[in-house]
């Protein structure tokens, strides 16, 4: 069993080397792209109602992608929370350290405004929903761990709804575009406004599942046989 | 050799360096790590390819952003597959 598993710890690494190789040669003697999918996403810029390329692709030439890519953070959350034995007790939130409670103090207003931001900014440069999400539920975990905000249990039923909105509303908008032809192919003239639409629910959304995906693995793990804490162990 | 080819190499690193972890570590946390490891490579290699020469393609880009995203709910899942179900022997 030993030699067995020292010939495994030999030939694994000289195996993934071997793969490595064969990956760099193929990424040098890769041919260029035979299609041109920088000169297609130039070329509809201007019917795309923003002018950053990434957000257009994200939310006008791809916006499926982005739909079913938000479907499949909620069923991660969703599954996280079905998952998860609920904790006996509604887990308290302990009081912070008071030098991290003062900075979340000054740094969490400042984040969600730097979110703000970043949701405008996605028209015209990097920026968008995804990075002000983040930027949203890096706040909400800075402020569970200054003790400002406790852990998720059960999410109540306004979060939950918080939780779909953004989904609801691409969606919403997905439906009603579909009775013009296509799925999410916006008129031009208010492509604009419904991708901002979007991702200002997005933003709001993707914030919450974010720091849901921390807030609801917070809280310490139940143990099964019901001894409590680990100090109470025989 | 451009940047863009550097990044995809640096790529092929991290996810050769993370199958590896994946096969020969124990723990499920250390495997969900190089697991993550194997994702990024794959993000760092489809990112640089599109832009190795010289200009940056957005839709690659595009297709990164929501992979990272959807990568960090999966992490999440996975962890809390792993701390329920996972490692019984030491829990």
């Amino acid at each position: 069993m030993k030699g067995h598993n020292l010939l495994v710890r030999l030939v694994i690494p000289i195996l993934a080397l071997v793969l490595g190789g064969t990956l760099v040669f193929a990424i040098l003697d890769l041919a260029a792209a035979p299609v041109d999918l920088r000169g297609m996403v130039a070329a509809r810029m201007a019917v795309s109602g923003v002018t950053h390329p990434v957000t257009a692709v994200l939310l006008n030439f791809r916006g499926y992608d982005t739909l079913l890519e938000v479907a499949v953070l909620l069923l991660a959350l969703l599954g996280i929370l079905a998952v998860l034995r609920p904790v006996a007790t509604t887990p308290v939130s302990r009081p912070g350290l008071p030098v991290l409670e003062t900075l979340a103090g000054m740094a969490v207003p400042l984040m969600v405004l730097v979110a703000g931001y970043l949701l405008w900014a996605g028209a015209h440069r990097p920026g968008g929903a995804f990075q002000a999400g983040a930027v949203l539920a890096a706040a909400g975990v800075l402020l569970h761990l200054a003790g400002r905000l406790p852990a998720w249990v059960s999410p109540p039923m306004f979060l939950r709804l918080g939780l779909g909105f953004g989904f609801l509303v691409f969606l919403t908008v997905a439906a009603l575009l579909l009775a013009e032809g296509a799925l999410l192919r916006y008129p031009p003239a208010h492509a604009g406004v419904l991708i901002l639409l979007i991702e200002s629910g997005l933003t709001l959304s993707l914030g919450l599942i974010l720091a849901g995906l921390y807030l609801v693995l917070a809280p310490p793990p139940r143990r099964e046989d019901g001894g409590g804490e680990e100090s109470g162990a025989p | 050799m451009t940047p863009g080819l550097i990044f995809a190499l640096a790529g092929v690193g991290l996810f050769v360096l993370g199958l590896g972890g994946v096969i020969l570590l124990a723990q499920s946390l250390r495997r969900i790590l190089a697991f993550n490891l194997m994702g990024s490579g794959v993000f760092l290699v489809l990112v640089g390819l599109a832009q190795r020469d010289g200009n940056p393609d957005p839709v690659p880009q595009a297709m990164v952003l929501t992979g990272i995203v959807v990568a960090v709910a999966a992490t999440a899942l996975a962890l809390a597959l792993a701390r329920q179900f996972g490692d019984r022997e030491d829990a």
